[in-house]
């Protein structure tokens, strides 16, 4: 028990290094950018995006044009190498008019950056250029039916055959796996009780047109609609060993450190939604008359409204500080993540029912834009780490692992 | 190769609705929220397209407060080379004839086969100065372009331009003036790679004196602005809800009863 006034050792847990942040001109101006083609050209295309769960290639088109899925990538690969902040920048103000368009360049940036991270210099000259220039698109596929949060129980295998590799198994919930030209897939290279279950998988990228390779079906989903979620199949899928990212065996960690640089990406998706929410429902109360005047003026919606406003606020704060300190190295990295996905994902689900709640029945019916966003806001809960495992994340970064 | 001016005028943003007028009524160009003027964008968006078919480069050019640097910075992030800004103290508040010669002596010191421009702006809304820069400036001039051809080989230049029975074509010897309208096509959303090279692309600013005319503004300007009056508060918009059938019901009731229907 600690002692009144005692001083707590400070853990690797503790406040981050002092970094400070504020948004750069250039930021701004990329982000106001997004934000003008977000609400001109992305916007007007939600609600039909939403209601023929249709993957929209015209607005995949219109990120590539504009250099917006450049954004991630190295500038020395066709990238525009931008920093972890204004990634999420974009993914925020894309996501503010429609979550299925903010997952494109969420999931780009994901499935990429084990290429980015630890890719070789052949490797990240192969896929990089067309991944940035969006000509071609890319999955990330770790989940599997019985292996979700205990990403280590995966049983798809890869087989060290001659020259390369053999992959055999299946995959499922993978986002944009049905239209994606490469899948990143993680899978065992090891087995055997006396492995190490965080040393069994390795990294390897499969191109869509090879043999064997397959998509079983697609999910139908509650949200995210227009983004199709896959089930992959491997069967007798053959690689050469230079399509492997990484070392053999290190798949799990590297899994792990795209998570640190991912999650905050979901986190932005949550802001932007919730953004978008907020929006709508401070219009609608401000033309809804109820008791003969706009129900704006009502001190229990005003109420909503303000408490809505301040807590994307602070999500918004959280995700951005979080993002400088995982592109400044903390040593907390996995923390910062885990922490601005947890409070953006938690906070985009209650401003969305709260937005619905401000629109009454106009805002449980497809008229109003709010119950699809309420209904995209539930996804930031369970990819990239369901919100329980973000909270395992942070309080083992709190506790030690023991 | 084609080397091609094009007159952007930083303008109040419609979208902002945060213009400040000054205590005489007159726009706080300094102080309001400002985009390049609408018609202009559409010819930046000719220049832009004819100097990607044919090669060469657009410089576009101003008159306007020190602080339009981060206007001009969106037509270079268009895909523009370079800007140049005329701004004076001495110019603020100033009239058509004023900015017509002010522009016409800055074109002068630039090398160009033509200059594009607007056919008005949107907060003046005169749609003399593009006539009277061509005017000052010895150019021939071809107003409401819909298309623009430039022939460098045959050093000419020839437009459309719509007529109340089909289009006239215009030709003229470059160099040449030209003003255009939305017909020229939409503009370009500049790209996140545009964006980041607009910061590192030069903006000249010139003043009064650096174009010889030290002395040239006069004492007074040839208008005088009497009153600034809002626009009445628009009526509310009605949203008619339903069915297709409903809704062009309730639409045609709506008109007839307000006799806007015969």
């Amino acid at each position: 028990m600690l002692r009144s006034g005692s001083v707590t050792a400070q853990t690797p847990a503790g406040p981050g290094p002092a970094t400070p942040y504020t948004l750069t001109e250039e930021q701004r101006l990329l982000r106001d950018a997004v934000r003008e083609l977000a609400d001109e050209r992305i916007a007007p295309r939600a609600a039909e995006i939403d209601r023929t769960a249709e993957f929209p290639w015209d607005v995949k088109d219109l990120l590539a044009k504009q250099d917006i899925l450049a954004l991630p990538f190295p500038a020395e690969y066709g990238g525009l190498g931008a920093d972890l902040l204004t990634v999420c920048l974009a993914i925020e103000q894309i996501s503010r008019a429609c979550a299925t368009s903010g997952l494109i360049l969420a999931v780009q940036e994901l499935a990429a950056l084990p290429i980015v991270l630890v890719g070789t210099e052949e490797q990240k000259r192969r896929w990089l250029p067309d991944l940035a220039a969006g000509k071609t698109l890319i999955a990330f596929a770790l989940t599997e039916a019985e292996a979700g949060s205990d990403v280590t129980a995966a049983r798809t295998t890869a087989r060290l055959d001659g020259d390369g590799y053999v992959i055999d198994g299946s995959k499922r919930f993978i986002s944009q796996g049905s239209v994606a030209d490469l899948i990143v897939v993680f899978a065992a290279t090891a087995s055997g009780k006396d492995v190490d279950r965080h040393r069994r998988l390795s990294c390897f990228v499969v191109e869509k047109d090879t043999p064997g390779f397959g998509v079983a079906r697609l999910e139908h989903k509650m949200g995210i609609r227009g983004s199709p979620t896959a089930e992959l199949t491997f069967s007798n899928v053959r690689v050469p060993a230079g399509n492997r990212i990484g070392a053999e065996g290190d798949g799990f960690d590297l899994a792990m450190r795209t998570f640190e640089r991912s999650r905050p990406g979901i986190a932005a998706q949550a802001v932007g939604i919730a953004q978008g929410a907020l929006e709508v429902a401070t219009q609608y109360a401000k033309e809804r008359k109820q008791f003969g005047r706009p129900i704006a003026q009502l001190q229990m919606i005003q109420a909503m409204l303000a408490d809505m406003d301040a807590s994307i606020e602070a999500a918004r704060q959280l995700l951005y500080k979080a993002c400088v300190e995982i592109e400044a190295g903390s040593p907390n990295a996995a923390r910062w993540a885990s922490m601005c996905k947890l409070v953006a994902g938690d906070m985009a689900m209650r401003v969305t029912t709260d937005a619905v709640q401000v629109l009454g029945g106009y805002g449980y019916i497809d008229e109003f834009p709010v119950e699809r966003m309420m209904r995209d806001a539930n996804i930031t809960h369970l990819y990239e780490g369901t919100q329980q495992i973000q909270r395992l994340v942070i309080a083992r970064s709190l506790l030690g692992r023991d | 190769m084609l080397r091609l001016v094009v007159l952007t005028k930083p303008v109040p943003d419609p979208a902002s609705g945060a213009e400040r007028l000054r205590p005489d009524g007159r726009l706080d160009r300094a102080a309001s929220p400002a985009v390049v003027n609408g018609n202009d964008e559409y010819a930046l968006e000719a220049a832009l397209k004819l100097t990607e078919a044919q090669g060469g480069e657009v410089t576009v050019l101003a008159m306007a407060p020190s602080n339009a640097t981060e206007t001009l910075r969106k037509a270079l992030a268009m895909g523009a080379q370079r800007g140049v800004l005329v701004s004076d103290p001495k110019l603020e508040g100033a009239d058509a004839p004023t900015t017509m010669r002010v522009l016409a002596a800055a074109i002068k010191t630039l090398e160009f086969d033509l200059v594009l421009a607007g056919v008005d702006t949107s907060d003046g809304g005169m749609g003399v100065v593009p006539a009277g820069i061509a005017v000052l400036a010895g150019l021939p001039y071809l107003s409401w372009a819909a298309s623009i051809e430039p022939d460098s080989a045959a050093g000419t230049v020839r437009i459309r331009r719509p007529s109340a029975t089909g289009f006239d074509v215009l030709e003229a010897k470059m160099p040449a003036l030209i003003s255009g309208t939305q017909a020229l096509g939409a503009p370009r959303y500049p790209s996140l790679k545009g964006i980041m090279a607009a910061r590192s692309k030069e903006v000249r600013t010139l003043s009064l004196a650096d174009l010889g005319l030290g002395e040239a503004v006069p004492a007074e300007w040839t208008t005088r602005l009497v009153a600034a009056v809002p626009p009445p508060a628009r009526a509310a918009t009605q949203v008619v809800r339903g069915s297709a059938a409903e809704g062009a019901k309730a639409i045609v009731e709506m008109l007839s009863s307000r006799g806007l229907l015969r």
